[in-house]
C-alpha cells in the first residue's frame, strides 16, 4: 500500500556527489517558477556535480549545464524513487 | 550612401555570447546611458551592416525569461513594451548557446510571441559538437520559422553572414508558439481592449507584471489592470508555471526533430576536476586568497609608475600655466582649483584600470562564479550573498563602480547591506593618507626577520575596514526585515579563455564610469573648496598677508619662504580656516587641532586631498611627501610642548580615515542606486559616528 507521506520522499539536497536522479516535483511554488525557467522541470534528470564546503550551495548538472543551488533550495526539489 | 537605418536589439541568456556579439558589431562605438526610471546601464552602439544599411544596436541585459528576477532583467520587458521609446527595435537578434539549446529557447519563444521579427544567432556550436550534440540548423530554422545563423561570437565567424541576413530582410512577425488566450482568455481579451494592445502575449505579461517598475504604463492603466485581474481571479504564479512548462513541452518536441545527442551516457566533464579543486574546503579558499593577493600586489606595484606620471604631468602643467598666465585669482582658480581637482580624479585611473582588468578576466573565465559559489555560505551570515564578493573586492579600488556592481544582487536586503558596507573597504584614495601617517610614527623595522612593520600596519588598516564591513553586515542582517526570498539559483558557466576585446572594453567602461560619476563630483567640490580656502572675511585676509610679511622681514626669510608662509597664514584666515577652528572643539577629544580640521573638511572632495591641504597649512609649498612628513614631525603641540604627531594622534587620524565616509561621490552614487536620501544619510551618519568613536578610543588608549 502506498501510504508513505511526502516527507519521506528523497529530495535533491540528500544526493551525494555523482548521484543521478529524476525530478518528481517542486514543493515551493514561488521558487518553482525560477527553477522551472532554469530547466529543473519535473521529469528531467539531475546529477550532483560538486558541493561547496560547509553545507554551502551545491552544483548540479541539469538540462546539459551546471546550476548552483543552496541546500534549502535543493531540498524543495523532490525526486522520483 | 546609407539608405536604410535599422534599430536592432540584442536579447539573450547571460553567458550566451551576447556581449561578445555586441562588441563585434560596435567595437569602441559604444555609449552607456540609463534606462528611464532605473539605474540599469543601457549600452548602445552603432554598426555598419552593409554599404547601404547602418544600425543602432542596443544590448539588453542578459535574462533567462521575460519574468524578471533582478533589477537588470526587469528592463528587458519594459523596453520591449515601450513603443514610444526612440530606440524601439525594428528587429531583435537573439543569441542562443547551442550547447544549452533547451533552456536558451525559452526566452526565444517568449520574444517571438511578443510579435517581433527575430533572427536567431546560434552561438557556441563548437562547444555543442564537443559535448556530442549535433544540431540540424536548417531543420531548426524551419521548425522555429525564423532565420538561424550559426556564429562564433569569440572569433567573429558567421557575423558577415548574420549581417547579410539582416540586409536581405527577415521574417516578419509569425504565429505565436503559445496562445496567451489559452492561459487566461478573459484577462487577455479585456486588457487588449482597455490598453489598446495588438499583441495577446504582451497583454498577459502586463497582467503579470504591472506592479513592477514599468515606465510605459500610467497609474490609471495600472489600476485598470489590477481591477481586471481581480475580476477574473488572475492566479499569477500558477499561470507563470503553466506557461513555462507548456513552453518547455513545445521546445522539447522541436528539439527532438533537430538535435541528435551522440553519446547518450555523458561521461563526466573534465571541468568537474577543476571545479572540485577550486571549490575544495582548503584549496578553494587558498587559491581565492592567492588570487586576491596577486591582485592587490599588482595594484600597488604596477599602478605606482603611471600614477607618478600623472602626478608629475599635472604638477608640470600647473607650474607652466602659472608661469605663462598673468597672476590673478582666475589663474589660481584654473590651476589650484580646476586642474588640481582633475588631477585628483586622473590619479586613480591606473589602480581602477588594473583592478577591473583582473575582475574582468576572472568574470570572463568563469572563475568568479566559483568564488561566489564558495563564498555564499560565509557571506549570508553577514546579510549578504555570494554575489556581494565582486562589489566588496571592487571597493578596494573605488566605492563608486563597486556600488554600481551591486545591481546584479537580486535580493533587496542583501543589496542594501552590500551597498552600505562597501565604502568601509579601504579604497585607493585612503592609501596616500595611510602611507604618510604610518611613515610618520611607525618605525621602519622588520618583525620576525621578514615582515616590514610599516607594511603590517597598512595591512592591519585594510583588515580593520574589512572587519568593520562584515560586523556591520551582521548587525544589519539582524535589524533589517527581508522583503523577498533570497535565491542562489545561478548558472555556473563553463570555463573559457577570456576574450581580450571584452576585457579591454570592460576596463574602458569602468574607468569611464569612475571619471564621469565620481569625477564630476570631485571636480565640483574641489572648486568649492578652493573658493573656501582662498577667500575669507576681507579684513582677516589682509591681516594674514600683512602679518606674514612682517614676520618674514623680522626673521629675514627668502622670497619662497615668505610666499609659503603667506599661503599658510591666508589659509588660516580663510573660510576653510574658520570652519576648521569652528569644529576644533568637536575634534579636540580625538587629538585633532584646527589644522587637521581643515584637512578633514577638504577631504570631502576626495580623501587624498588631505596631503595637499597639509602641505599648504604647513607652508611647505610642495606636495613632496618626505618634506610634508618632516614638517609634520617637527610640529610641536603648543599646549603640551611635545611633538604634535604622536603615536596616539597619528593612529587616531588613521582610524578616522578607515571609517569615515569622506567621499561625496559615494554619497551621490548611493543616493542614485537606492533612489532616495534615506540610505546615504543613514550610511553617512553611521560611518561618521564609527569614525569618531573609533578615533576617540584609539586616542584615549594610546595617549
Amino acid at each position: 500500500m502506498d501510504t508513505a507521506p511526502i516527507q519521506i520522499q528523497k529530495n535533491l539536497a540528500q544526493l551525494a556527489i555523482g548521484q543521478k536522479a529524476t525530478i518528481c516535483c517542486l514543493q515551493d511554488e514561488e521558487m518553482s517558477l525560477k527553477l522551472i525557467e532554469m530547466g529543473c522541470l519535473p521529469g528531467s534528470e539531475v546529477q550532483v556535480a560538486y558541493k561547496a564546503p560547509w553545507n554551502g550551495p551545491i552544483c548540479i548538472e541539469v538540462c546539459g549545464y551546471n546550476l548552483s543551488l543552496r541546500m534549502d533550495e535543493a531540498a524543495t526539489i523532490l525526486l522520483k524513487n | 550612401m546609407v539608405e536604410k537605418f535599422l534599430k536592432i536589439a540584442l536579447v539573450g541568456n547571460p553567458n550566451s555570447g551576447k556581449s561578445s556579439l555586441f562588441n563585434h558589431f560596435t567595437g569602441l562605438n559604444q555609449k552607456i546611458g540609463n534606462f528611464p526610471g532605473v539605474t540599469v546601464d543601457k549600452k548602445t552602439g552603432s554598426a555598419i551592416i552593409s554599404a547601404h544599411v547602418k544600425a543602432d544596436i542596443i544590448d539588453l541585459p542578459g535574462t533567462y525569461s521575460l519574468y524578471p528576477k533582478s533589477l537588470d532583467e526587469q528592463v528587458v520587458l519594459d523596453f520591449l513594451n515601450n513603443t514610444i521609446d526612440p530606440s524601439h527595435p525594428d528587429l531583435i537578434i537573439i543569441t542562443i548557446d547551442a550547447s544549452n539549446l533547451k533552456r536558451n529557447l525559452l526566452l526565444f519563444t517568449q520574444v517571438v510571441d511578443l510579435g517581433f521579427p527575430v533572427i536567431l544567432a546560434l552561438n557556441m556550436l563548437d562547444v555543442a559538437v564537443k559535448s556530442g550534440i549535433k544540431i540540424n540548423v536548417e531543420q531548426l530554422s524551419k521548425e522555429l520559422k525564423v532565420p538561424v545563423v550559426p556564429i562564433n561570437a569569440r572569433n567573429g565567424a558567421g557575423i558577415t553572414n548574420l549581417k547579410e541576413i539582416i540586409v536581405q530582410g527577415y521574417a516578419e512577425a509569425q504565429q505565436p508558439f503559445l496562445k496567451a488566450t489559452d492561459l487566461a482568455p478573459q484577462v487577455v481579451k479585456e486588457l487588449k481592449e482597455k490598453l489598446k494592445l495588438t499583441n495577446d502575449y504582451l497583454a498577459l505579461l502586463l497582467a503579470h507584471q504591472y506592479r513592477k517598475n514599468i515606465q510605459s504604463l500610467s497609474v490609471v492603466q495600472k489600476a485598470a489592470i489590477a481591477e481586471i485581474n481581480k475580476q477574473y481571479n488572475f492566479q499569477s504564479v500558477v499561470l507563470q508555471i503553466q506557461e513555462t512548462t507548456a513552453r518547455y513541452e513545445i521546445i522539447e518536441t522541436i528539439i527532438k526533430k533537430c538535435v541528435t545527442n551522440l553519446h547518450a551516457t555523458t561521461t563526466e566533464k573534465i571541468s568537474y576536476k577543476i571545479d572540485r579543486v577550486l571549490t575544495h574546503p582548503i584549496w578553494g579558499y587558498g587559491i581565492f586568497f592567492g588570487v586576491l593577493f596577486v591582485i592587490f600586489q599588482s595594484i600597488f606595484a604596477w599602478a605606482a609608475i603611471p600614477m607618478d606620471w600623472i602626478d608629475g604631468g599635472i604638477a608640470l602643467l600647473n607650474a607652466t600655466l602659472k608661469d605663462i598666465l598673468p597672476i590673478s585669482k582666475l589663474t589660481d582658480l584654473l590651476t589650484d582649483g580646476l586642474i588640481a581637482g582633475l588631477g585628483g580624479v586622473l590619479i586613480f585611473i591606473p589602480q581602477i584600470a588594473i583592478l577591473f582588468l583582473f575582475i574582468a578576466i576572472l568574470e570572463e573565465s568563469g572563475y568568479m562564479s566559483r568564488v561566489m559559489f564558495i563564498m555564499d555560505k560565509f557571506m549570508r551570515k553577514f546579510g549578504m550573498n555570494g554575489r556581494s564578493v565582486v562589489p566588496l573586492i571592487s571597493g578596494v579600488a573605488c566605492a563608486v563602480p563597486a556600488i554600481m556592481a551591486t545591481r546584479s544582487i537580486d535580493n533587496w536586503k542583501n543589496r542594501i547591506i552590500t551597498i552600505f558596507v562597501t565604502p568601509l573597504m579601504s579604497c585607493s584614495a585612503r592609501i596616500p593618507v595611510f602611507t604618510i601617517l604610518i611613515a610618520l610614527v611607525v618605525p621602519e623595522q622588520k618583525v620576525l626577520g621578514v615582515l616590514n612593520l610599516q607594511g603590517l600596519t597598512l595591512m592591519g588598516l585594510y583588515f580593520l575596514g574589512f572587519a568593520a564591513a562584515v560586523v556591520t553586515g551582521a548587525a544589519m542582517n539582524l535589524i533589517l526585515k527581508n522583503k523577498q526570498k533570497s535565491y542562489f539559483i545561478m548558472e555556473l558557466p563553463s570555463y573559457k579563455m577570456p576574450r581580450w576585446k571584452n576585457v579591454g572594453l570592460a576596463i574602458v567602461e569602468k574607468v569611464k564610469t569612475f571619471v564621469f560619476e565620481a569625477g564630476k563630483v570631485i571636480v565640483a567640490i574641489s572648486i568649492v573648496l578652493w573658493v573656501l580656502a582662498s577667500y575669507g572675511p576681507s579684513d582677516s585676509m589682509t591681516q594674514a598677508t600683512y602679518s606674514a610679511a612682517e614676520y618674514a622681514e623680522v626673521h629675514g626669510l627668502t622670497a619662497t619662504e615668505t610666499g609659503n608662509l603667506e599661503a599658510s597664514r591666508k589659509l588660516e584666515a580663510s573660510y576653510a580656516g574658520h570652519f576648521g577652528k569652528m569644529i576644533e572643539p568637536a575634534i579636540r577629544p580625538l587629538g585633532f587641532d584646527w589644522k587637521i580640521g581643515i584637512a578633514l573638511i577638504t577631504s570631502f572632495a576626495a580623501r587624498e586631498v588631505f596631503i595637499g591641504t597639509m602641505s599648504t597649512i604647513y607652508s611647505v609649498g610642495s606636495d613632496e611627501p618626505n618634506t610634508i612628513r618632516e614638517k609634520m614631525k617637527n610640529e610641536i603641540d603648543v599646549t603640551t610642548g611635545k611633538p604634535m604627531y604622536s603615536l596616539a594622534l597619528a593612529f587616531s587620524l588613521l582610524i578616522f580615515y578607515v571609517f569615515a565616509m569622506q567621499c561625496m561621490s559615494t554619497v551621490a552614487v548611493v543616493y542614485r542606486e537606492t533612489q532616495g536620501w534615506k540610505w546615504p544619510l543613514i550610511q553617512f551618519a553611521y560611518m561618521t559616528l564609527l569614525a569618531y568613536a573609533g578615533s576617540y578610543f584609539t586616542y584615549e588608549l594610546l595617549k
